[in-house]
């Protein structure tokens, strides 16, 4: 695989899966807003 | 307003949005088109016109999708009706109903292909089978009177079966649908980096005799090598914002859908950017590390450049795993195929629920009933599409609800947020309840820079120029191409093609293709109104009940 291609490819593919995983981090991290709120799963947590 | 259902979670919800958005295309259109246009620079207008249009109408369908669900509207006509005064905007929403009737009626098609194509991978169908007989197994296969396993019209039964397992997940509502989204979606990825890992150590080991040249690098090389002077070719600048939006499945009416659920002090700006970017990882990342280089392996690039399309899936890769010994060619095979069936299914569920939701909301049916009307609907819509495959059905419901009414919607659904529900009104929905700053320098993107990008798309997909190549068009003069709108309305190539044929067999065949073509567009047609009858009764139904906002 020459140079440029594989710098391209590398540079692109990290960035993106490194935002991605970003955003996951960030929706995994935040505490759930307080109830009632859209998502059922957690209706019985106390807040 | 009483919520009637509701997400689990807020993660089930992210990988619901990226399985509706993750399709066939991810691993099968884009790279096809970076190695048509311009191999590694295609990346630089795809990341550009993802920035500038692909995140501001996602923020723009989440937005408008919530705020339709504050006043109990889960699809597209009456969420555009509480944006804007005037009834004119429920009958543009009508496209967000019409266009996944239609799309879900072939698109299931192929989903059902994936399915069968599953099962012939487990019992070793492919396995000693030539290249041309993996190409004329599919050919078979599509050709509803021959038979690959013994069972009659088994094309038709895998698409009913197909349809039917649909239908069923939507009939037990967001549940259902966000369960098939926790497991399809992380199942894609694991299959997806098998095969990744796969191409990657490929090398020259495919080489043989027929194709000495044969090398996977050769694939990567072409998929990524930066050909800049393609920078300054409008055409790939036109491919780019083509594929940013057919990707992420936006201008559809099942983004909108989803968000509806949600309550308005909940988050939608950060799940947005979480599920596009999902999207944009299977693309980039796995998209382009499959296909393409696997069949550059074993075949040569000179080959796929010749043959990159849409029919490698069905027609190259079985017979390229089974190069890979017995138990890895059935494995690669279920991964792979397995992989196309949750990129879809995750895609045609999304494509029920707005139809479910205007049926619950307006007539107030039951989520079952809606879920199997629209089960049938898409049953007698599909079956066209399976009988009369090779006389250009599919391709018609392919370009016009696939296609332009996508295209269509997107650029009236962005003038509606931006200038007559109002930009300032539209931030603050984007901005409400969400978990991430949102850039300031989105909202003169979303006022000008996405709607004059659509429209651009729009009159670019309305006046193709001859062979795409406005290089030309703009020097040489304007001549449009058959593919344009214009020259599609008047089936300008298909009257060319018969008026230059001279075999009276062959006459006779394009004569009955445009038969079927005018047929199916009749059909098209007869959906889109009876949609906007229903809207329409919905509008009386409302009125009569002191229900219109």
């Amino acid at each position: 695989m020459n140079t440029s291609a594989l710098v391209l490819m590398l540079m692109v593919q990290v960035t993106v899966a490194c935002i991605t995983a970003y955003f996951f981090w960030k929706v995994l991290k935040t505490p759930p807003k307080p109830e009632p709120d859209s998502y059922s799963d957690n209706d019985d947590d106390p807040r | 307003m009483a919520k009637t259902e509701a997400w689990g979670t807020r993660v089930g919800l992210i990988l619901a949005m990226a399985g509706n958005a993750v399709g066939l295309g991810n691993f099968l259109r884009f790279p096809v088109q970076a190695v048509n246009n311009g191999g590694g620079a295609f990346i630089i207008p795809y990341i550009v016109c993802f920035l500038l249009m692909g995140i501001p109408l996602l923020w723009i369908e989440w937005s408008m999708g919530r705020f339709g669900g504050k006043y109990g509207n889960h699809s597209t006509p009456y969420i555009l009706d509480t944006m804007a005064k005037g009834r004119i905007w429920k009958y543009i929403g009508v496209f967000g109903i019409f266009t996944n009737l239609a799309v879900a009626a072939y698109y299931c098609y192929i989903e059902s292909w994936t399915m069968s194509y599953v099962y012939h991978s487990l019992v070793g169908t492919f396995q000693g089978m030539g290249q041309g007989d993996v190409a004329q197994f599919f050919n078979d296969y599509v050709t509803i009177g021959k038979s690959t396993t013994g069972i009659p019209y088994e094309a038709v039964i895998f698409f009913v079966l197909c349809l039917v397992l649909n239908t069923f997940i939507l009939s037990k509502g967001l549940k259902g649908i966000e369960r098939v989204a926790k497991i399809g979606v992380p199942l894609l990825l694991i299959f997806g980096a098998f095969l990744a890992i796969r191409s990657l150590t490929l090398g020259t080991t495919g080489a043989t005799l027929e194709h000495p040249d044969a090398n996977a690098w050769d694939g990567f090389n072409f998929l990524w090598t930066p050909n800049y002077d393609s920078l300054w070719n409008p055409s790939v600048w036109m491919a780019a914002a083509g594929q940013i939006f057919f990707t992420l499945s936006v201008g559809m009416g099942t983004v909108h859908c989803y968000a509806a659920y949600l309550r308005e002090k909940d988050d939608i700006a950060l799940n947005a950017v979480s599920a596009g970017f999902t999207n944009e990882f299977v693309e980039v990342v796995l998209g382009s590390m499959i296909v393409i280089p696997i069949a550059a392996g074993y075949l040569g690039m000179d080959w796929v450049k010749e043959n990159a399309g849409f029919g490698m899936a069905f027609q190259t890769m079985p017979f390229l795993f089974d190069n890979w010994g017995p138990i890895l060619s059935v494995l690669a095979g279920v991964f792979w195929f397995g992989l196309l069936f949750f990129a879809g299914i995750t895609s045609s569920l999304a494509m029920g629920t707005p139809w479910v939701g205007f049926m619950q909301d307006e007539f107030k049916w039951t989520r079952e009933k809606s879920a199997w009307s629209f089960g049938a609907i898409v049953l007698l819509l599909g079956l066209p599409t399976v009988f009369f495959f090779h006389l250009g059905v599919f391709d018609e419901y392919d370009y016009w609800a696939g296609t332009v009414s996508l295209v269509v919607f997107a650029m009236l659904e962005v003038i509606v947020f931006s200038w007559i529900f109002g930009v300032n009104k539209g931030w603050e929905q984007i901005k409400m309840g969400a978990d991430i700053k949102v850039p300031l320098i989105y909202k003169p993107i979303i006022q000008f820079v996405t709607p004059i990008m659509l429209i651009i798309v729009f009159l670019g997909a309305m006046f193709t120029p001859l062979g795409n190549d406005w290089a030309a068009a703009f020097t040489n003069g304007f001549v449009l191409d058959n593919s344009s709108i214009i020259k599609q309305i008047t089936m300008t190539g298909l009257r060319e093609q018969i008026a230059a044929a001279t075999d009276p067999e062959i006459i006779n065949q394009l004569k009955n293709k445009l038969f079927y073509v005018m047929g199916a567009r009749i059909l098209l047609m007869s959906v889109f109104l009876g949609v906007c009858y229903l809207v329409y009764r919905a509008y009386n139904i409302r009125k009569k009940e002191g229900r219109l906002v």
